[in-house]
């Protein structure tokens, strides 16, 4: 028995045991993801988000120990991150052809998913923390974490609720541009970039490299525009 | 892969340098992507390795976002607490920031490849 309790904190105290649960419970949300027929409700990041909690909800590690020893897959949004600027740079052409439409869809989104955000939640009563951590929501999480912490929200949750937005963006955007009759592949990519950052990006590529790029540029100007105005207009 | 995996992180801590130099409000890496892209533009060309090594990475964008959302385990009290605003707010401003932004760029660009001009 003590020795198990050794191995136990041995293996605690190393990647080891982050990094496998983490790249395992993925691995079984894409295999259910493809079993389904790629249902949106069985999205794989939800899925592994849900097997990672069972996982420290039973061993009783505390989430913390958890994200240092999977804090190696987390540091990869960053080079990920820059690696975007390639299909950027291959979509070039036809993402300058759109700047106008572009830029105009930028702000007035932007806007829109910050302000209803916090409008409905503090209608139905949410807390002023809560309120401020959903205003960064729609960007890419280092970027709405710094945002929360200038603003008065929370850094930690902003980080959860900016992964749920992903997914429901990610999952909802297909039925939703149907229902509008928004075929464009740009035009579809640069909404989901926008309204859903990387997951919705992700989800994009899956679809056409066009749509991709689109979703990336939109992601990275959602950052930037967040980054500089909330905090000027939440002061 | 190798290459590409280097080229990458010297953007990154180039982003990063500037932030910290200048005291941007931006992430590093969202500079180094800007960097990078300009690089591209003013080189005209992306080679095979390069293209090929970056798709790799962006093939499994979402998986690096699992050890952040576990995050949720910290939260489930306060979520629990607030669940009724947190979904209705996630859920309602997601669709209007997908729809607001995807209706303004079709009324000003048209939807069809043709339209273009």
């Amino acid at each position: 028995m003590k020795a198990l309790l050794d191995l136990w904190s041995y293996l605690l105290a190393s990647p080891l045991l982050g990094l496998t649960a983490t790249l395992l419970a993925y691995q079984a949300g894409v295999v259910l993801f493809k079993r389904t027929g790629q249902q949106a409700w069985a999205n794989p990041v939800l899925i592994a988000i849900i097997l990672i909690g069972l996982f420290l909800w039973f061993s009783g590690v505390p989430y913390e120990r958890y994200f240092d020893s999977a804090r190696i897959i987390h540091f990869l949004l960053g080079p990920a991150t820059v690696a975007l600027a390639v299909p950027l740079f291959t979509q070039w052409r036809n993402l300058k052809r759109m700047a106008m439409p572009l830029i105009v869809g930028l702000f007035a989104g932007s806007a829109a998913a910050a302000f209803s955000a916090m409008a409905i939640a503090s209608w139905l009563g949410a807390s002023p923390e809560t309120v401020r951590s959903l205003a960064p929501k729609s960007v890419t999480t280092p970027i709405a974490m710094g945002v929360a912490e200038k603003i008065g929200g929370l850094p930690s949750l902003t980080a959860v609720l900016v992964v749920l937005t992903g997914i429901l963006g990610a999952a909802c955007f297909p039925t939703l541009f149907r229902l509008l009759g928004i075929k464009r592949h740009a035009t579809q990519g640069f909404a989901v970039g926008l309204a859903a950052h990387g997951l919705g990006t992700a989800r994009a590529f899956m679809v056409s490299e066009e749509m991709g790029a689109f979703a990336a540029l939109a992601m990275g100007l959602n950052g930037i525009v967040t980054a500089l105005l909330l905090p000027l207009l939440l002061h | 892969m190798v290459a590409t995996f280097s080229l990458l992180l010297l953007y990154q801590l180039a982003g990063e340098l500037l932030v910290h130099a200048f005291g941007w409000p931006f992430p590093g890496p969202v500079i180094g992507m800007s960097l990078f892209f300009l690089t591209l533009l003013a080189r005209g060309t992306v080679s095979h390795e390069l293209r090929n090594g970056t798709n790799a990475l962006l093939q499994h964008l979402s998986l690096l976002f699992v050890p952040a959302g576990a995050g949720v385990m910290v939260h489930l009290h306060r979520i629990a607490d607030e669940w009724l605003p947190i979904a209705v707010a996630l859920v309602a401003s997601t669709l209007i920031g997908l729809a607001v932004t995807a209706l303004v760029i079709r009324a000003m660009a048209g939807d069809s490849e043709k339209e273009r001009t």
